[in-house]
């Protein structure tokens, strides 16, 4: 079928390739998008929008939202469901930011991606008088306010537990430890007594888990990251005790040493294997250890207490979502029902119950019904209440990075934590600035 | 092609022009609403590259993180390359023999290749977990997922693992145009087997070879997902340029990210060219027919120089090709 | 057809081949290409050995070391098609996406790779070094540029092709092209001229030397580049997990990363590992379904 014309067909191809890679360079990319930012937006307009958040593992969101459609039929909500992993989240909203586009309406936004997404402008600040927090825990309303404006409306919460052996605790009669110091003679009575076990463990891996333990070692010490006028004070002696507390634990073998490469995952697998007398934890360890098809090896045998401190009670650092707005979406008077809505006391409750996610609806955590079903429920109100966020920086990225950098070396034993967190207050000085 | 171009020149002047601009941003110390405002910033950000050195620790030791990321995928590029090609070439040829069950082996060698990047990148992540198989094999306690040289050769075994099957595959659709008789006339001639791999199996599959390296070099300077999965972002013992381009990319700093893109794209085709220049031009195509016309001259004249000894080879068996062609 | 009397021919010559001689040396070579291909698929199945192991393990048991699964549970695989992960919705699209570039490629890449091979033009130089340098640019960094022009953000380009199979495909294309065309241009290259030339001394055609006589001979080239091209696009994630973003147009890549756990944090070994082997068995089917071609293709030697 083909013939002789197929060789000048195949030059013309050819040829063709070439004027178009050529005319490809001379067109210039046009200006980006001129989409002006409205600095008012319209809560009255009401429509269908979408919601963008991390994979709804429990299918209650989906519950949820279909509950929402029912009920709202001309203002559906379409549920877009984002990558596990909160750096393609990021990722997504933010290359939605970028390009101004609405695609999505409502966005789950960290509690440290507040600031960054804020200064951008990415997100609407959302009025008090439409959006009312009282009765949101106020550690949880403080994640959503950057320079005394909220532009997120609280959704979860987060905060540390410490995991403990209760079962070898009470054997020698000891109770959870509130301190380092008391931690330390906890583990000295029983460690020895079982081979391959190692006193504690939280998350030292290199990624946003070691900021979190980092930062709460350095607040349990009485020291602080940032201080309340936004200067880093990460090189004082208070901060410094703190990051010493945790290189003389590699150092002498109260941690492991294979802790170093721990995210939440690899220390709950060691404490479930038995091999962690204490463990720091998000909540969400506690019902994975009491399985008892096998995969832990201390269901029932464990509980947990608040994280302990250098001179007392220790300081968690803060976790969760919340729920904001893109600046660029349409409906907003849609999105601020459904935002509302979705964080009602009675739909926290039901998230708690159906994916053990923390409300930020204060009264939940004293309530005893939740509190018999959820152990470790009083003990999670009792973290967050005193728990400290991570610092609100626009540059957020570089901030958490430095503080690996300079943990990570420490931990490591490549730097002193003097010479590492002095270098380390330099950079947060430009970096915050 | 009207569209390919347009998706992929596109973006590429995009980036070219976004290295060109810089984007001034300074926080207002009242609402702490970034002022943002682009500007043109001709080749600063090119400069900035060399005047403003960020110093990380990695395993070559304190440097610029630029440099280090630098030196890490020139180290990469170069072993894993090496060690892709090696075992490649061994899986093609004893692939090319012909063997009760080469089927099986061509589909098995497709396995590692064939498991998405990032399914596998999980996958050794687990194996090469403080308290996972590789140690257990190994009997060792080793830290291969921290930030140290481990890390490298963790990275390193995952991508050999995952890409020597295409070197290999590739090198079997070159090996299969060598005709039997050249091995027959080597065989009779008394050439062992080593003198027939390199005196004849190497010369002929070289351009299929050359491709496949060319190509595999080239992917494995822009490696991102694997130690990315694998060990992940921050690492500075594995950060390779495509990372800390995606890093600078999330940083929103455009200018700088796009720059470091171009940094390494320049570097890919000085790559590139030394290896078309070093390892046989004949497979870049030479500008004029001639050329390739005298190429062909000579690569039979050569391949008739290492079968010389040998009997004549038979002539291109025409008739077969003449008798397929005439129900036509 | 012609082929086939060919491949009859050949393969009773090696079978003569095979019984003629079988001295101690051929045995010991024998041996050691068994030991060869047992060492090859031992290096290639160790690991993915681990992965059908992981994803046979029960979900909450996905970090154990066991080397046997203790208890084997598919509940992994029930997980994986569970209808919440649309997994059965993305494997069609991979393989509608897969297919298409592939076939495109094929069909662009064949006729420009032997435009390469065999004509002469100018700027042929220009023209390879462009098609190469597309490929090398790093992807990371061209998503933001096609995010503004699929989601229509230029006056020029007022389209939206978020979530279409366009913008899935389109992007794929320009990492399938450029390797295709190499590729087949050393191979076609290898052909000698004078196989179109005694072709069309017996009447072909251009067009009918190239389809009737080239073809067969390339296509060891071909298929294995279609094989390639297959894998690239099948494994290909950033593009798709950009573009689309509804669970009705991911890909089985995207789909994956979107397990998750229960609680977030806890990372579904099992069901991810499970889906990786689902992904990979249809590549394998292919293979083994076309090793015929293959295999044909070596043994139809026309340069012999």
């Amino acid at each position: 079928m083909n013939n002789k014309t197929t060789k000048r067909a195949l030059v013309a191809t050819l040829a063709a390739a070439g004027v178009l890679a050529t005319a490809a360079c001379s067109s210039t990319p046009a200006s980006s998008g001129s989409a002006g930012a409205d600095t008012t937006a319209d809560w009255t307009k009401k429509g269908p929008i979408t919601y963008a958040q991390g994979k709804d593992t429990s299918g209650n969101l989906k519950a949820e939202i279909d509950e929402w459609n029912a009920a709202n039929p001309d203002q559906k909500v379409t549920l877009i469901e984002l990558s596990d992993s909160a750096d393609q989240q990021r990722d997504a909203m933010v290359q939605r930011a970028t390009a101004k586009s609405g695609e999505f309406s409502v966005i789950s936004m960290d509690v440290v991606w507040t600031a960054e997404f804020a200064a951008n402008q990415w997100v609407q600040e959302l009025p008090t008088d439409k959006f009312p927090m009282t009765g949101m825990l106020p550690s949880a309303v403080d994640g959503v306010t950057y320079f005394n404006k909220v532009y997120g409306y609280p959704s979860t919460s987060d905060g540390a537990l410490l995991y403990f052996r209760k079962d070898l605790l009470d054997a020698k009669g000891l109770k959870a430890p509130t301190t380092w110091a008391e931690m330390k003679t906890v583990c000295d009575a029983i460690v020895p007594e079982h081979p391959g076990m190692s006193c504690y463990a939280g998350q030292f891996q290199k990624y946003e888990g070691l900021t979190v333990n980092v930062a709460e070692a350095i607040n349990s010490a009485g020291g602080e990251v940032l201080t309340k006028d936004g200067k880093p004070a990460v090189n004082t002696p208070a901060a410094l005790s703190g990051v010493q507390w945790l290189v003389d634990g590699f150092k002498d073998g109260m941690i492991p040493k294979e802790a170093i490469t721990f995210k939440e995952e690899e220390s709950r697998q060691a404490f479930q294997d038995g091999k962690l007398l204490f463990l720091r934890n998000w909540p969400y360890v506690y019902q994975l250890a009491q399985k008892t098809d096998g995969s832990s090896q201390v269901a029932g045998k464990f509980a947990v207490a608040p994280l302990p401190g250098k001179d007392g009670p220790g300081v968690s650092t803060l976790g969760g979502h919340n729920m904001a707005i893109s600046k660029f979406a349409d409906n907003k008077g849609t999105a601020m029902e459904f935002i509302k809505w979705m964080n009602t006391q009675d739909n926290q409750k039901r998230r708690l119950k159906t994916s053990s996610q923390a409300p930020t609806v204060q009264s939940l955590y004293s309530d005893s019904s939740l509190q018999t079903e959820f152990p470790y429920l009083k003990d999670l109100g009792d973290s967050i209440a005193t728990a400290k966020p991570r610092p609100k920086a626009v540059k957020y990225a570089d901030v958490t990075l430095a503080v690996q950098d300079a943990t990570y070396a420490t931990l490591q034993g490549q730097k002193t934590p003097q010479v590492a967190f002095d270098e380390l207050q330099t950079k947060l000085t430009d970096l915050v600035k | 092609m009207l569209v390919i171009a347009l998706v992929v020149g596109f973006p590429i002047l995009f980036s070219v022009r976004e290295s060109l601009f810089a984007s001034s941003s300074g926080v207002d110390p009242t609402t702490g609403v970034l002022q943002s405002g682009e500007h043109f910033a001709g080749l600063s950000n090119f400069t900035d590259i060399f005047s403003n050195p960020t110093l990380v620790v990695g395993v070559w030791g304190s440097m610029d993180r630029l440099v280090n990321a630098f030196i890490n995928t020139t180290f990469f590029t170069v072993v894993c390359v090496v060690a892709e090609t090696i075992i490649g070439v061994a899986m093609a040829v004893i692939m090319s023999k012909a063997f009760r069950g080469r089927g099986l082996v061509r589909a098995a060698i497709l396995v590692p290749w064939a498991i998405p990047t990032i399914v596998s990148a999980k996958m050794w992540a687990l194996i090469f977990d403080a308290n996972g198989v590789a140690n257990k094999l190994l009997g060792q306690n080793i830290l291969w997922l921290a930030d140290n040289s481990y890390s490298q050769w963790a990275v390193i075994v995952a991508d050999v693992w995952k890409t020597a099957p295409f070197i290999g595959l590739l090198t079997l659709a070159g090996l299969q145009t060598i005709p039997d008789e050249v091995y027959e006339a080597a065989r009779v001639d008394g050439a062992s087997g080593w003198q027939q791999f390199t005196r004849i199996t190497l010369p002929l599959v070289q351009p299929a070879l050359v491709v496949a390296v060319l190509f595999r070099t080239l992917d494995t300077m822009r490696m991102f997902d694997l130690p990315f999965g694998m060990i992940g972002p921050g690492k500075y013992s594995v950060e390779t340029l495509s990372m800390f381009a995606y890093f600078e990319n999330n940083a929103l700093r455009y200018g700088p990210a796009a720059a470091y893109s171009i940094v390494l794209f320049l570097y890919i085709v000085l790559v590139a060219f030394l290896f078309v220049k070093l390892l046989g031009a004949d497979v870049v195509g030479d500008p004029e027919a001639k050329a390739m016309a005298e190429a062909r001259k000579r690569r039979k004249v050569a391949a008739r120089q290492a079968k010389a000894e040998g009997r004549p080879v038979p002539k291109p068996v025409r008739s077969t090709i003449t008798s397929g062609d005439s129900p036509s | 057809m012609t082929t086939q009397t060919h491949v009859h021919t050949s393969a009773e010559e090696v079978h003569a081949l095979a019984h003629r001689k079988r001295s101690g040396k051929d045995i010991a070579v024998l041996v050691g290409g068994i030991i060869g291909m047992a060492v090859i698929v031992i290096y290639c199945l160790a690991p993915f050995y681990w992965m059908i192991v992981s994803s046979l393990r029960l979900p909450t048991m996905g970090r154990s070391t066991d080397f046997i699964p203790n208890p084997v549970s598919f509940a992994n695989y029930a997980g994986v098609f569970d209808p919440s992960n649309n997994f059965g919705r993305a494997i069609i699209n991979s393989i509608i996406v897969s297919t298409v570039v592939t076939v495109l490629t094929l069909l662009f890449g064949i006729l420009a790779a032997y435009a390469l091979a065999r004509l002469r033009f100018r700027f042929k130089g220009a023209v390879l070094a462009i098609i190469i340098a597309c490929s090398m640019f790093p992807g990371i960094t061209l998503l933001i540029p096609l995010f503004k022009l699929f989601t229509g953000s230029y006056p020029w380009f007022p389209l939206n092709w978020m979530n279409t199979y366009q913008a899935l495909i389109i992007p794929s294309l320009s990492f399938g092209l450029p390797l295709c065309v190499w590729n087949l241009t050393a191979f076609f290259r290898q052909l000698p001229v004078e196989l179109e030339q005694a072709a069309m001394v017996d009447g072909c055609t251009p067009g009918q030397a190239f389809v009737r006589v080239i073809l067969p001979l390339a296509a060891p080239g071909i298929f294995t580049t279609a094989i390639i091209t297959f894998i690239a696009v099948w494994n290909e994630f950033l593009i798709a997990l950009t573009f689309a973003t509804r669970s009705d147009m991911y890909t089985a890549t995207v789909a994956i990363s979107k397990f998750t756990g229960q609680y977030g944090f806890d990372t579904p070994w099992g069901s991810i590992m499970a889906a990786g082997v689902l992904l990979t068995v249809p590549l394998i089917i292919l293979v083994l379904v076309f090793q015929r071609r293959i295999v044909a293709g070596l043994t139809a030697g026309g340069v012999k």
